[in-house]
C-alpha cells in the first residue's frame, strides 16, 4: 500500500490540492515515503514484544481480587522486599548524586592525563554484565577481599548486607548521573561561575547559587534514572545481598522465589506493585524534563 | 572551561577534585574489573583454560552468540524502522509512542522475564495451545531470544531517534526529487548519515544482549548446556564455589566489556560521534 502511495505523494501539490487544503492547522504532507510502513510495523512489533507481554501482568492480577492481590503483593515479606529494594535504591541515588556530580564537574572542567580513558570507562557499568559486575564486588568486600579485609576489623562489614546492596547499585547507577550532568555543565560554560567570583562571591557561594540551580534538573534526572535502575537491579544485587528474608531481600529476588515455588500469583502481584512503581518514576522523570524545557525556552 | 578566575581554575581545588574523582572512579569502577581478571588466574593459566574449554562452558558460549545473533539484528531492523517513521514524520502521540518504546528500561529485568512466562509458560495464556503443538518457549531457547529482545528493545531506537531529528528531511527530500526511489534513498542518502549512531546503538545493544542475567534468568530454566547462557554459566559455577571457572567465563564477559567501550570510544573520538541521549 505504501509503495503506491508514496508515488503519489511525489506529484506536486498542486494537482493534488486543487483547492486550498481546509485544515490549515496541518502540516504540509512530507514527500518521503514508507511512513505507513515503517508506522504499521513499528506498532505491531512494539505490541507483540512489549505491550501485549506487559499487560499480561495486570490483567492476571486483575483476575485475582482485591484481597488475594493485597495478600500477595503486601504480605510482610513483600513489603520488607520493597523496603529493602526502594531504600538502598534511594542510598544508591544519593550517592551517585553527589560523587556523580563530582566525576561530571571534574571531567567537564578539568583537564588532567588520561582523561579519555576515565570517560570511557564511565561507562563500564553499562557495559559489564551485571552478574560479573556482581561476583567482582562480592569478591572484593568479602571479609577476606582486597577491600573487605581492611573493612573487617574496623567492624564494617559489606557483603551479605544491605550495604553491599548499596554499594552494587551505586556501581550501576553511577553512568546515569554523570551522562545526565555532562551536557549542561558543558553548555553552561564557566563564564557564569567567573563573572560571580569576579563580583566577591565566594566559591561555595557560586555552586550553591550558580551552578546547582542550573544543572539541578539534569542531576534530578541522572539521581530518578538511577533510583529507576536500582529498584529493578537484579543480577549484580543477588551475589552480594546474603538475600536473606526481610534482611536483604529485594523485590526482584523474591519474584524469582516465588515463581520456582510455583506460586505465580504472588509473583504476578509484586510484579505489578514494581511496575506501578518504575512507571511513576518514569513519569517523574518526563515531567522533571518538562519542567528542564520550559525553564530553558523561559 | 577557559576561565582563570572560575571555580574550576583555582589550584588546590582542581587537584583535590581530580584526586578525589580518581580515587572513587579508582576504587568502584577499576577494582571490580581488575578482580575479574585476578581471580580468574588465580590459579594459573591452566585451570582458567580449563575452565574455557569445558563442554559446558563452550555450549554456553555458543548459545550467548547465537542469542545476540538473533536478538540485534532484529532490533536494528526495528530500531531503524521505528526512528524513520517518528523522526521523519509528523503525528499525534509521538512523544507517548518514545514512552512506549524506551518502556523496557525501567521494567526490572525480572519482570521482563516473568511477563514471558505468564505468556508462554505452562500456566500462562499459550502455555496449553503450544504444550498441544510440541511448542515449547519457556525453559527453551526461544524464550531466552524473547526475553533479550525485550530488554534490549530501545537500543537502537535510541539512539537513532534524536539523530535522525536533527538531520531532517531536507537530504531524503532532495534525493526524492531527483528521482531516486524511496529505498534507493534511504540506502544511499539515509543509511550514510547515521552510519555511527547505528553502530553506536548496536554496540549498546549487543553489549546487554550477550550480558542480560535477570530476564533470561527467569525463562531458562538452567539446563546445563543446553538453556545457559554465559551469565547464568557464571553464576552456577559460583554458587558451586568453583570461583577459578566463574570467574574464568565472567572475564571473557569483561573482554567484551572493555572491547564494546574502546569501540564506542573511537566513534566518538574519530568521527565526533554526539549522542543525543543519556544511554542505558
Amino acid at each position: 500500500m505504501d509503495i503506491a502511495l508514496s508515488s503519489q505523494l511525489q506529484v506536486p501539490d498542486a494537482t493534488r490540492h486543487p483547492a486550498p487544503p481546509r485544515t490549515p492547522r496541518r502540516k504540509s504532507r512530507s514527500v518521503i515515503p514508507g511512513f505507513g510502513l515503517t508506522m504499521g510495523l513499528t506498532l505491531a512489533w512494539l505490541s507483540l514484544v512489549v505491550l501485549i507481554p506487559l499487560s499480561t501482568v495486570f490483567i492476571r492480577s486483575a483476575g485475582m481480587g482485591v484481597s488475594d492481590f493485597l495478600a500477595a503483593g503486601f504480605s510482610d515479606r513483600a513489603l520488607a522486599a520493597y523496603r529493602i529494594s526502594f531504600g538502598t535504591a534511594f542510598l544508591a541515588a544519593v550517592v551517585n548524586g553527589v560523587l556523580g556530580l563530582l566525576t561530571a564537574w571534574v571531567l567537564v572542567r578539568y583537564s588532567f592525563p588520561g582523561k579519555r580513558i576515565v570517560n570511557a570507562l564511565v561507562d563500564l557499568p553499562f557495559a559489564l554484565p551485571t552478574a560479573v559486575a556482581g561476583i567482582a564486588l562480592t569478591a572484593i568486600y568479602a571479609g577476606n577481599g582486597w577491600v573487605g579485609q581492611f573493612l573487617e576489623p574496623l567492624g564494617i562489614k559489606i557483603a551479605y548486607t544491605p550495604l553491599g546492596i548499596v554499594m552494587a547499585l551505586v556501581f550501576i547507577g553511577l553512568p546515569f548521573v554523570v551522562r545526565s550532568v555532562e551536557p549542561v555543565l558543558d553548555d553552561f560554560g564557566a563564564e557564569l561561575e567567573e563573572a560571580a567570583l569576579s563580583l566577591g562571591a565566594r566559591p561555595w557561594q557560586v555552586f550553591a547559587r550558580v551552578v546547582l540551580p542550573a544543572i539541578l534538573p539534569a542531576l534530578l534526572t541522572g539521581f530518578a534514572l538511577s533510583f529507576a535502575r536500582g529498584v529493578g537491579e537484579y543480577g549484580s544485587v543477588i551475589f552480594i545481598a546474603g538475600n536473606m528474608p526481610y534482611k536483604s531481600e529485594i523485590a526482584p529476588l523474591l519474584i524469582v522465589t516465588q515463581l520456582e515455588q510455583y506460586d505465580y500469583a504472588a509473583a504476578t502481584a509484586i510484579a505489578t506493585v514494581m511496575l506501578v512503581a518504575s512507571f511513576a518514576i518514569l513519569l517523574g522523570i518526563n515531567c522533571i524534563q518538562a519542567w528542564s524545557r520550559r525553564r530553558l525556552a523561559a | 572551561m577557559n576561565g582563570v578566575l572560575a571555580l574550576s581554575g583555582r589550584l588546590q581545588a582542581r587537584h583535590l577534585l581530580i584526586g578525589l574523582m580518581l580515587a572513587f572512579i579508582g576504587l568502584f569502577l577499576v577494582l571490580p574489573l581488575v578482580s575479574v581478571f585476578a581471580e580468574g588466574l588465580s590459579k594459573g593459566f591452566a585451570a582458567y583454560g580449563a575452565a574455557l574449554v569445558q563442554p559446558d562452558a563452550q555450549s554456553a558460549i555458543k548459545l550467548t552468540l547465537l542469542v545476540a545473533a538473533i536478538s540485534v539484528p532484529v532490533n536494528v531492523v526495528f530500531g531503524v524502522m521505528a526512528a524513520w517513521a517518528i523522526a521523519k514524520f509528523d503525528f499525534p502521540g509521538k512523544s507517548l509512542l518514545i514512552t512506549f518504546i524506551d518502556l523496557p528500561f525501567s521494567v526490572s529485568p525480572v519482570v521482563a522475564g516473568l511477563i514471558y512466562v505468564l505468556m508462554f509458560g505452562m500456566q500462562g495464556w499459550l502455555g496449553p495451545w503450544l504444550r498441544d503443538y510440541d511448542i515449547q518457549i519457556i525453559f527453551a531457547v526461544p524464550g531466552i531470544v524473547l526475553a533479550t529482545i525485550f530488554v534490549t528493545f530501545p537500543f537502537v531506537a535510541r539512539e537513532l531517534i534524536p539523530l535522525m531529528a536533527e538531520q531532517g528531511r531536507d537530504d531524503e527530500e532532495a534525493a526524492l526529487s531527483l528521482g531516486a526511489s524511496g529505498f534507493q534513498t534511504f540506502l544511499r542518502v539515509t543509511l550514510p548519515n547515521i552510519r555511527w549512531g547505528l553502530l553506536y546503538g548496536v554496540l549498546l545493544c549487543n553489549a546487554r544482549a550477550m550480558g542480560e542475567f535477570g530476564a533470561v534468568s527467569v525463562v531458562s530454566g538452567h539446563l546445563r548446556g543446553l538453556t545457559n547462557t554465559m551469565p547464568l554459566h557464571v553464576e552456577i559455577l559460583y554458587n558451586e564455589y568453583n570461583f577459578v571457572a566463574a570467574f574464568a567465563v565472567a572475564s571473557l564477559l569483561a573482554l567484551l566489556a572493555l572491547v564494546t567501550l574502546v569501540l564506542k570510544s573511537i566513534v566518538e573520538w574519530r568521527f565526533d560521534y554526539q549522542r543525543g541521549s543519556v544511554g542505558h
